[in-house]
This record gives C-alpha cells, structure tokens and sequence, in this order.
C-alpha cells in the first residue's frame, strides 16, 4: 500500500469542509480516497463552469416545467362570426388591447392573432369574400386584410385623407351577386373604393371640397351599383350623395338645413329613413328622403315617453324599422311606421344591453337582449318582425365577479330541424369574453388579463400539519416510480410511451401546484390589478386563477373608477400570525388627477375585500408605502392629493401616534414632467387648523430642482425598489482594494432631453439632441452625479439597483441603441481600509449612514451600443442579495432577455490584466452580447409586454420573473445557477442505485478478502507462493486490508 | 413598380430606386426594392422586403414561423406587417433618418437604419447598423437563426464517464490496475517491509477514527 495515501485522505476530507458521511468509515480506503476525490470534483466542475459566462439556459424538454405562458387579447370591441362554411367555425374579434384574433368557437382557443402597433387602434373589422378578414385601423387610413384561416396578412392598403374624420367600412355582404365589388372605406373625409382582392385602390371621392360634410353613414343597398353616404353639414344640414360604385362618379346630392342642429349619429332604419337627436336631446328627426327631397319630422320625445329627461342617446344598434333609445329612465323601442309615425313599442330596464340586427333569411332579422337578474343573466333573442314575443328565453347562471354585461354579439345556426338556433359571444364588465349556447356557457376567456396594472405577491399559507400515512407512502411510490422511469429515460431504456409518462410526470408535478408555502418560496400567489378593476390571484406554479374579485369600491360610482396601485398593505409575519396578508388597492373615480380616491383591502388568500373604503374625499395623485408597521403589521401608507396634502391610512390612532413620531423622517418627491421640475416634500410638524381629519398632514416643500425648460425636459425618472436586499456595501476588487458602494434608498435617476428630441427618433438631427442624467438624492435635493451624452435622444427605459443604473437610449450620432451603467461609490469609506487606522480607531465604520450628510461620492460608467429596442427593464432580486444579478430586458419582439450585469461593468477594459481576469472582468466589447439561449421567455413571446417584476424566492440563487402585457409569462430564473440545490433533473434513482452497487461490492470485497486470508494463513510459509501469485489476488490483498485490519479490531 | 404607383392614385408619385448594375436585373424581377414616394401631405412611404434564405424555390415565401413577423419603424412607433411575398411599407414616414427592425421569432436580424431625405425627394440610404454594412436596396435577410434552446447531447458513454460518478469510478479502475503495477516494479524485500511496519503500526488515521479505536492489534 502507498503509505503517502493514507494520511492525506482525513485530511482532504476535513479541508473540503463538509463532514464525510457515517458510512464512509465502514468502507475501504479506496472509497475514502474515491469519496474525497468526488467532495473535491465537483468544486472543480464548479470553478470550471464559473469560469464560463453562466447563461439562462434550457432544454426544450425543459419548457413548462417552471415557467408558464397564458395568451390573452383583451377587451372584445368587434365580433365577427364565421360560420358559414363547414369546417371550423370561428369568430374574429378587435379587441381594446389593438388584438385581432381569430378564436375557436367551440373552445375559444387562439387561432391566430396580431398585436398592431400601439396608435394603429383598430376601427372597424369585418370579413370580405369569406376567406379573407379586413381590418380599418389608425383613424381609417390603413386597410389590410388577413388570411382567415392562417392569418397571413394578404395585402395592405394606405388610404390618404385631406382632414382626419371617423372612420367608417363597408364590405359587400352578397357574395353571389358581384365579386369584385369594392370594398367601401369612408375615412380623412374621402370615400375610398378598395379591390377586396388584392387591395387594389380603385377610386376616391374626396368630400372636403364639397364644404365640411361629415359622413355618418354609408350605406350598400344590395344590388345595385350606387352607394349612398348620409352626412352633416356644420351639424346644421342633412345631406345625401349617391355615388357609383364602380367609378365614384357624383350622381345625386340631395340636401335640406336643420337649423336646430344635431347631436349624436344619424341612424338608418330602412333604405330611405333616418332618425336623428336634435342639439338639445329632446327631440327626436325623422329624415325620409321621397324622390330626391328630404323631409325632416320631428317628435317631442316627451310625448312619445313621459317622464323622460335628458342624457337621451341613440342606441346604434341597426335593426329595420326599429330604433332604440336610451333615456335615463330605461330603453325604449320605438317602431317607424310606413307612413312615418313612431310608435312606442317596449320599455325596458337601461342595464339591458342589445346586440346588432343578425339577418336571418329574407327580410327578417333577429337580435337579443340581456337582462341582469341575481346571480344569472337572461338572454332573449327576438325577431324584428315579432316584437310582442321572445324567440327564444336562456337563463343562464353567471358568477357575481364577472360584473354587467358589456357587449353582446349573436350568430345563429341551423338546427337539425330546420330551425334556428342562436349563440351569443358576450363581453363582461371584467373584460371577460363567454360563449353562451342553449343556455350554458360553452367556454369562457378571462381576458382582463391582457391589461394588467400593477403586480403584486403574496406568500401561500402553510401547511397544516397532520398528513396521514397511506399517503406519504402513496407519494413516496409514486416518487419512486417516477424516478425509475426517468433511470430508464436517462440509459435510453425507455419505450415512447414511457418517455411520454416522463414528461407528463415532470410538467403535471403536483408539488408545483399546491396551495401551501414551499420551503423553496418558489409557491406565491401573483396578485394582479387589471384595468377593469378586477383583482386576480394567480398561482406561481401552474398560472391558474385561484381567485378573483371584482372591486366594488371601483363600482359603487356612476364615474368611470379605474385601479391605479397596488400596495402590500398587512404581511404577517411575527404577530398576527391568525390574520390572512392583504393587499392595498387605490383607485381613482374619474378621468383628472383631482377625482376622489377609492381604496379597498383585500384578503390575499381568498380575495374578500374586508375593507370598502371608496370613494373617499381627497384625490391620490402618489401613494407612499412607510417603512413603519402597527401592532398589526399593517403597513402605513401615505396618500398625497392633489393638494400636496397627505392623508394617512390605516386610520387608527395607534397608526398617527406611530406616524407622529417618525414625521421628522418623512420625505418623498413629485416630478412634474410637464414644468421640468422635480421637488422634494416634508410633513409639517404642527397641525395646523384646516385639515379635514387627524390623519391628515400638511406638507411642506423642501427643495426644488428646476430643469431650464428651452434644453432639458424630463423623459424619465426611475428609482429603487424599496424592498431590495443588499448583501455588502464593500466590493473587493482586483489587488485585494475594497470599494464602498453608495448604497442610498434615496437615490433618484432623472433623465431629461432637449425639447427638440423628445420626439420619436428621425424627428431630430444629432447636432440638437442631447440626452443629460442625473442621480438625485430625494431627501436633500443634491445632485450626486450628472452625465450628459450628445447626440442621444430618449425613449430611456432604466433600472437602479444597488449602487448601480443601467439605462438604455438612442445613440443618434451612431444611429443604434446604447445602454450606459454608472455605478456610484462612497469615498468618504475608501479610507477604512488601513487596517492600522482600524486598530487605533481612526475609522468613521461606525458614523451612521444619514441622508443628510454631504456624501464624497465617485461614480465610473461606461456605454455600449445594444441592438434592440427596449420595452422593459428590469433586474433579477434574491433573497440576501448575493447572488449576482442579470438585467431583464423587454426587447421589442416581446422578448424577456437575461443579460449578465458582468457585462455592463464599467471596469471592464480591452485588454484586461491578470488581476482583472482572476476577478471574473470581461474584456471590453463595443456591443452587448445578444446570447439566444439566454431569452428566459425562450421561443414565446410576451406579447404587448409592458412591465418585468422579479420576486425573490426564499431559495438564494433563484428569483421568480414575471413578465406581462397582453401576454403573462412565468417562470424562475438562477443568475449562478442553482449552487444551493440540485436541479429537479437531478436522477435520485440513479444516486440510491449507485450506493447500492457501492455497498455490494464492499461486501463482495470483504467476504473475497476474509477468503484470501484464510488461504493466506494457511499458506504462510510459503512466502514464495505469495509473491507468484497472480496480481489480482494481491490488488484484492491490498484493498482489503483496512477492512481486514477493521475486523481485527472489532474482535 | 406599377403596383405602387397604384397604390397612391392621385398623388405625385417618384420612385427612385438605387441600384447598381449588376442587381438590374435583378430589379425586373424584383421591382423597387428601396422606394420613397411623396405622398401630399408630406410623408414619404418607405417600401422595403424581408427575405429568409432557404425558404421557397426563388427565395419567394415565408416560413411557417414567419407568419407572426413584425416590422418595426423607430422602436414601434409604427408597426407593419408582411405581405405573403414579404414586402412590407410604411406610410406617412416623415423625412428624417429612421430605424426599422424585423423580429420574426427564430431570427436575428440587424435593425436597418434608412435615411429618408427632405431636400432630395428619392434619395435613399440605408445600412445595417451591427455591420454598418450599406444596402442597395431595403431587402432585409436575417444575420442567423436563433435557437433558444440547448441542444440536450444524445447519450452516450462519455457523458457518464465525465460526470463526477463517471469519474469516481474511472479513478477506482485506475488505482485497481495501476496499484498493482506499482507495487510489482517495487522491490519485493520493500513490500515485505512496508506491510509489517503496517502490520505492526496499523492504521492509526483509521484507528484514530474508531470508536473505541484506541486499542491497536
């Protein structure tokens, strides 16, 4: 035996720091010597792999395993079914997140979908020769149509107008008659004439010479060759044109004055009739046009309905010979008799809601309506031609968190005996969209989850305790039996439908989906605030609703209440440990800043609003979140109003007597972009007079910094995330040197451009923009650092961290993006570092951190051009804070990329010293990597994407990424790989299976080695024989010796 | 070309294309590639092509994966999308220098920067920004392919032998039939010696270990 061996081994296994296992002892030494060999191999592997540039990697087979994708499109405004032809049948919505999607209408999954440019709103959409889906977008002047089945867009028109006008689209209904009729798109006051084959532009008839007439309508009567447009002169005149439709020749023009002026659109209730509100609303104009003249008639509305006041509206639902109108009292449908006579026909409650005429076979048309009942809704669809009686009556049941109904849209098929069935596609107040047939709901799309404002998460409940024991040993089978199935997987053992169960087990793993905190913290409930007012809490594992609540403190006001924050408002962690976290919504009830606030506090865990508190007297213009909590861990929250006054919440006197205190230590800032001028505010320590409650503070202005407003207009501000961890204020840098971060929750980014390029990019030469940032400390108004780059011009997008900003911009001069860091040190600490100085005491270590002292700060920054445009940036958070970071890029294809902040380091240098090398310092490029594997949404796209949020997890290394837009995307990302757990790939059937042969072969070893010396024994005169024996018997002599030696002893 | 004149009927229209000779042939086919027309209320359309090689016999249409492809005009100021063919224009492009990208997933292309010029109505320049590399015509091709996953490697017995397990065991096989070896080049009156010190001594890092190891044989 190599007696140099022997030794080592205690010692390498002491050094490595990790004590060896018990059973370590019971094996032969080679295993020890194996076994200090494998604690050292892996910390070899490490340092090899940390050498490398660590990326966001994945295997395909990899894909939702962690990370979840949902697709949505939004609020549906424009339905158009298709369900002529056998084969698929599908429904084509437009919807308010500028979506238009093809949908499946026996499940409403996505077909096909395009998110259009954020000003190309979608106007009208429609279906032209039943293959293809026309689209009329910005304001009318782009027309394009789509590939029904695929959605390739086919071909695109640019329609030009003189004046921007609504827009309105007419496609030929009536295939049969003509194909090549145009399509009819009135839009910029012209009437365009476009091929609806291949967008071919036919002709234009330009109204804006023809005075200021306004077209309300257009109108295709089948058959015939002429298309009529009904419109108003300066809202005083009617006028009519009929217009040919192959050359847009003028053929008629017919007009008559109304001096009463008009409001609102001119309705058509047949071919040659037309209703119209007066200015005042209170009269209603019947418009018959009779051989070429026009005769106007007009009612009272007060005597066709008594009682009735103003807010009169047309309803534009077009049904023949019908019209409904809206009072504040209730919808009326008022028939048009032959002879011109209206005639009431219903009333009905305002909240129902009406659908478009559907045209069923010759002449007749039906539509529906909805009405709310308890609990349910009531959908009747009625025949125009038979208004006495309901078609058809459905009462369906519906969940009281989905609100009114919105919209309805109806589409009607024919039953198998010949009669017609109805389905209803309708649009709910949470922006959900419902199939509704024969009276259930087929499918359902929670599509509020397009338009998500704020995000906020909360921790799962734990686990009660008390599990019972048929099913730990239950899950430990099943453990096991997946683990053996992915032994087999990973020897290529494995049949088809055995690799199929593998995945099935790895994506369908219940423990990512349960409802209990994880010791991992990767289970949290996303919370998230929607534009429709509506709370949801989506589970981190899987991405399923657990709840949703829609707000009522949002609802209780006739004004338009929107959700604008969403704060932590209880997180209890220490003691009222019974209470369930809540999260803090505000809103506001109108469209101003000044409109009064609404708040309420929802329970995290079963989404109860426990407290309404809307809406409340004062505006919310910025909600702050204090670092102070009650008795009850409630965060105290200050609201500023429009006023700069702040109002206090939770309003209890123990909240005010804790708020009383810390007062003096209260700062905050506005920014008002508009003026230049950023300002920071105090509370005012006396309570003076005036103020409506106790909780209600007066502010005072501190300071001020005012940008010259002819060079610098602000385009950008962004600040640190008040719950960053920092792990050390001290970076070590090459030759053993430390440098003190400047690590301020104050710290504020601000940047501004010249007025000249605010625009968009091209709208400025190099020579007059110029991009200027500033670090600003929010409590004293000092500039700590400023940096101007010329030649750069906005959108910035930026992210502060630490003592870092990264920022990206457009380098004009260079016509490509950038992104600059600057990293921000403290130099007043830079001294500490003489360890002589320590020992006498010459240090100011112990100095408190204070955000009034005048820091000596050093800043080092560095640019680099990137190649994308930017939506969204952000940067991975863990728990301590020391796990090194990647910056979440949002690129413009919906893209999350995860870049190592190593590369924006600026001591990066082109050719770095060893020093620099040993440090992890990469070389200098002039461009940021663009590294595919490293997209963590790897091949899906976050479409619409808006915001990145990270969450730390309770694990170190990891951080929960959550991305969202029209999209939501999920998943968790480890900056330095997992260095604190093993991978869920990791096979432990594959370690048990190796320990096992371990074990065996000890025994076979020992019991080989008791034999051989036995024989040794006998033969031990014969030294001779020994030394020819074969080498196997002395290797199996030399391994079993310890073992032997152990034997001995324990005899 | 035709096609475009069309597409603005009653506005002055001027297409100038910028090619050199030897893509004049080129350009029969190919029409305008680069096209900056006027339109009256002073923007200017700019015309352009997306072209992914290895797709269709004469490089004609786009791929399954394409059909989401987007084009972007100074950060997405204005958003388009593509023809079959692979033509896309914007509208209403006010002179200027501009910046266009495409992003069709599984493709890296460069953003194209295109300088639309006021005083010289036609003139057009534009040039890749990642290479600076100049184009004579706006016919855009992707720089690589993206693939956003790891290629997982096939098994095979190397993958095992480097795994740290893999390696505990290679070193067990080298020290089974290295040791041997070692020990045969050893003079056989040292081996004797060597095993009755041990004998003799024991194994005192092991016996140190014991419980109750104290004791020696």
């Amino acid at each position: 035996m190599d007696p140099k061996v022997i030794p080592n081994t205690p010692k390498h296994a002491s050094s490595s720091q990790i004590p060896p296992p018990p059973f370590s002892l019971f094996i032969p030494t080679n295993n020890l010597i194996a076994m200090a060999m494998a604690i050292k191999l892996p910390l070899i592997l490490l340092f090899f792999s940390s050498s490398l540039i660590p990326t966001f990697s994945l295997f395909e087979d990899q894909v939702g395993l962690m990370d979840w994708h949902q697709r949505y499109i939004g609020k549906v405004k424009h339905a158009v079914f298709h369900t002529q032809k056998a084969g698929r049948k599908r429904v084509v919505v437009s919807t308010e997140e500028n979506v238009i999607a093809s949908l499946d209408l026996r499940r409403g999954e996505i077909f096909w979908r395009h998110v259009l440019g954020a000003n190309d709103v979608v106007d009208k959409i429609d279906i032209a020769l039943g293959k293809y889906v026309i689209t009329l977008s910005s304001e009318g002047s782009i027309l394009r149509a789509w590939n029904l089945p695929d959605g390739q867009m086919v071909w695109e028109s640019f329609l030009s107008g003189s004046k921007s006008s609504k827009a309105l689209l007419t496609v030929p209904a009536n295939l049969k008659v003509d194909l090549d009729s145009p399509i009819i798109v009135y839009s910029g006051a012209c009437i365009h004439a476009i091929s609806s084959i291949d967008g071919e532009y036919l002709w234009k008839k330009d109204f804006a010479s023809e005075g200021s007439v306004d077209v309300h309508q257009l109108i295709l009567p089948g058959g015939s060759d002429v298309v009529h447009a009904v419109g108003v002169t300066d809202s005083s005149q009617f006028d009519t044109y009929e217009i040919h439709i192959k050359n847009g020749g003028l053929l008629k023009h017919t007009s008559a004055s109304f001096p009463g002026g008009i409001y609102g659109e001119i309705l058509p209730i047949s071919g040659d009739r037309f209703v119209v509100l007066d200015a005042s609303r209170s009269v209603l104009v019947l418009i018959t046009i009779e051989n070429g003249q026009i005769h106007l008639e007009q009612t009272h509305i007060s005597d066709l309905i008594h009682g009735s006041s103003g807010n009169t509206v047309i309803l534009p639902s077009k049904l023949s010979g019908i019209f409904s109108l809206r009072t504040d009292n209730g919808i009326v449908f008022i028939k048009v008799t032959d002879e011109g006579k209206l005639n009431v026909m219903e009333k009905v409650d305002k909240t129902v809601v009406i659908s478009d005429a559907l045209p069923l076979s010759e002449g007749e048309q039906a539509f529906a309506l909805v009405q709310h009942g308890d609990g349910k809704i009531e959908l009747s669809v009625r025949l125009v031609h038979d208004m006495s009686s309901n078609h058809l009556k459905e009462t369906v049941k519906m969940d009281h968190e989905r609100g009114f109904v919105h919209k309805i849209f109806i589409n009607n098929y024919v039953r198998t005996d010949r009669s017609h069935g109805f389905r209803a596609l309708i649009v709910m107040e949470d922006h959900s969209l419902l199939l509704l047939q024969q009276g259930e709901i087929v499918w359902t799309r929670d599509d509020g989850l397009a338009s998500v404002i704020d995000v906020a998460t909360s921790e799962l409940p734990v686990e009660k305790i008390g599990v019972s024991v048929a099913k730990v040993e239950h899950s430990l089978f099943e453990w096991l039996k997946g683990h053996m199935l992915k032994l087999k997987g990973t020897l290529m053992l494995a049949t088809p439908d055995e690799v199929a169960a593998i995945q099935k087990i790895r994506l369908q793993s219940s423990e990512k989906s349960r409802m209990t905190r994880d010791h991992n913290g990767f289970r949290r409930l996303l919370i998230l605030l929607t534009r429709a007012g509506k709370l949801y809490a989506l589970h981190t594992g899987d991405g399923r609703v657990v709840w949703s609540t829609l707000l009522q403190s949002l609802r209780t006001t006739s004004q338009q209440c929107a959700g604008i924050k969403l704060h932590q408002w209880q997180v209890p962690h220490h003691h009222a440990l019974d209470n369930n976290p809540s999260v803090l919504v505000v809103g506001r009830c109108g469209l101003s800043l000044t409109s009064p606030s609404a708040l309420s506090i929802v329970d995290a865990y079963t989404g109860k609003e426990l407290q309404n508190m809307g809406p409340v007297q004062h505006s919310t213009v910025q909600v702050i979140s204090l670092p102070f909590r009650d008795s009850s861990e409630q965060q105290l929250h200050l609201l500023i109003d429009a006023d700069k006054r702040a109002h206090l919440y939770p309003t209890t006197p123990e909240a005010a007597h804790i708020f009383q205190r810390e007062s003096e230590n209260v700062y905050w800032y506005s920014v008002e972009s508009e003026a230049g001028i950023l300002r920071g505010y105090g509370v005012k320590k006396s309570h003076s007079s005036d103020t409506p409650s106790e909780y209600c503070f007066e502010t005072r202005n501190l300071w001020s910094v005012v940008f010259p407003s002819e060079s610098e207009k602000i385009i950008g501000t962004v600040t640190r995330k008040p719950n960053e961890v920092v792990h050390t204020q001290a970076k070590v840098i090459a030759d053993e040197d430390v440098m003190y971060k400047y690590i301020s929750k104050n710290m504020l980014f601000v940047a501004t451009v010249s007025p000249k390029a605010s625009g968009p990019i091209g709208s400025a030469t190099p020579d007059e923009s110029v991009l200027v940032v500033y670090l600003v400390d929010t409590v004293t108004g000092r500039i700590l650092h400023r940096m101007t780059h010329l030649g750069s011009q906005g959108p910035v997008h930026a992210v502060l961290s630490e003592n870092w900003v990264v920022y990206h911009y457009f380098n004009l001069r260079a016509h490509r993006y950038g992104m600059s860091i600057i990293e921000i040190y403290d130099q007043s600490r830079a001294e500490n570092k003489d360890i002589l100085k320590l020992i006498v005491g010459k240090h100011n270590l112990t100095t408190p951190v204070s955000s009034y002292s005048r820091p000596e700060v050093t800043t080092k920054s560095q640019s680099y051009f990137f190649t994308h445009s930017v939506k969204a940036i952000s940067v991975t958070s863990t728990a301590k804070g020391i796990t090194s970071k990647h910056l979440l890029i949002g690129t413009i294809g919906d893209q999350v990329l995860a870049l190592d902040k190593r590369f924006v380091d600026p001591r990066r240098s082109l050719n770095p010293t060893q020093a620099d090398k040993e440090e992890g310092l990469l070389p200098l490029t002039d461009a940021l990597p663009i590294i595919p594997q490293s997209y963590v949404t790897h091949s899906f796209k976050v479409e619409g994407l808006r915001g990145i949020e990270t969450v730390p997890a309770k694990l170190e290394s990891t951080s929960l990424v959550f991305a969202y837009g029209v999209d939501l995307f999920h998943t968790r990302i480890a900056p330095s790989r997992t260095y604190d757990s093993l991978t869920e790939d990791f096979n432990y059937a594959l370690l048990l299976l190796t320990i096992l042969a371990l074990v065996v072969a000890i025994f076979v070893t020992w019991v080989l080695s008791e034999r051989k010396d036995l024989q040794d024994k006998w033969s031990w005169p014969q030294t001779q024989l020994w030394l020819q024996s074969s080498s196997e018997q002395r290797l199996l002599n030399i391994c079993s010796t310890p073992v032997n030696m152990f034997v001995n002893q324990n005899r | 070309m035709a096609a475009i004149r069309r597409s603005k009927p009653n506005s002055p229209t001027l297409l100038l294309l910028l090619l050199l000779p030897q893509s004049l042939l080129l350009s029969l086919f190919v029409c305008s590639s680069v096209a900056i027309a006027t339109g009256n209320g002073g923007g200017y359309t700019i015309n352009g092509r997306v072209k992914i090689p290895g797709f269709g016999a004469k490089g004609f249409g786009l791929p399954v994966k394409a059909n989401n492809a987007k084009v972007m005009l100074n950060g997405g100021q204005q958003v388009t999308f593509l023809k079959p063919d692979g033509y896309f224009s914007f509208h209403n492009v006010p002179a200027g220098t501009h910046l266009i990208e495409v992003d069709i997933i599984g493709y890296f292309f460069s953003p194209v920067r295109v300088d639309v010029s006021a005083r010289n109505p036609g003139k057009v320049q534009a040039a890749l920004t990642e290479n600076r590399r100049g184009l004579n015509e706006l016919v855009l091709e992707p720089f690589k392919e993206e693939e956003y996953y790891e290629i997982r490697e096939p098994f095979n017995i190397m993958n095992i032998v480097k795994s740290p397990m893999g390696l505990m065991i290679g070193f067990m096989v080298v020290v089974v039939f290295l040791m041997p070896k070692l020990v045969e080049n050893m003079d056989p009156e040292e081996i004797r010696k060597a095993q009755e010190e041990m004998r003799n001594q024991g194994v005192p890092s092991l016996a140190s270990l014991m419980p109750g190891g104290g004791r020696s044989n």
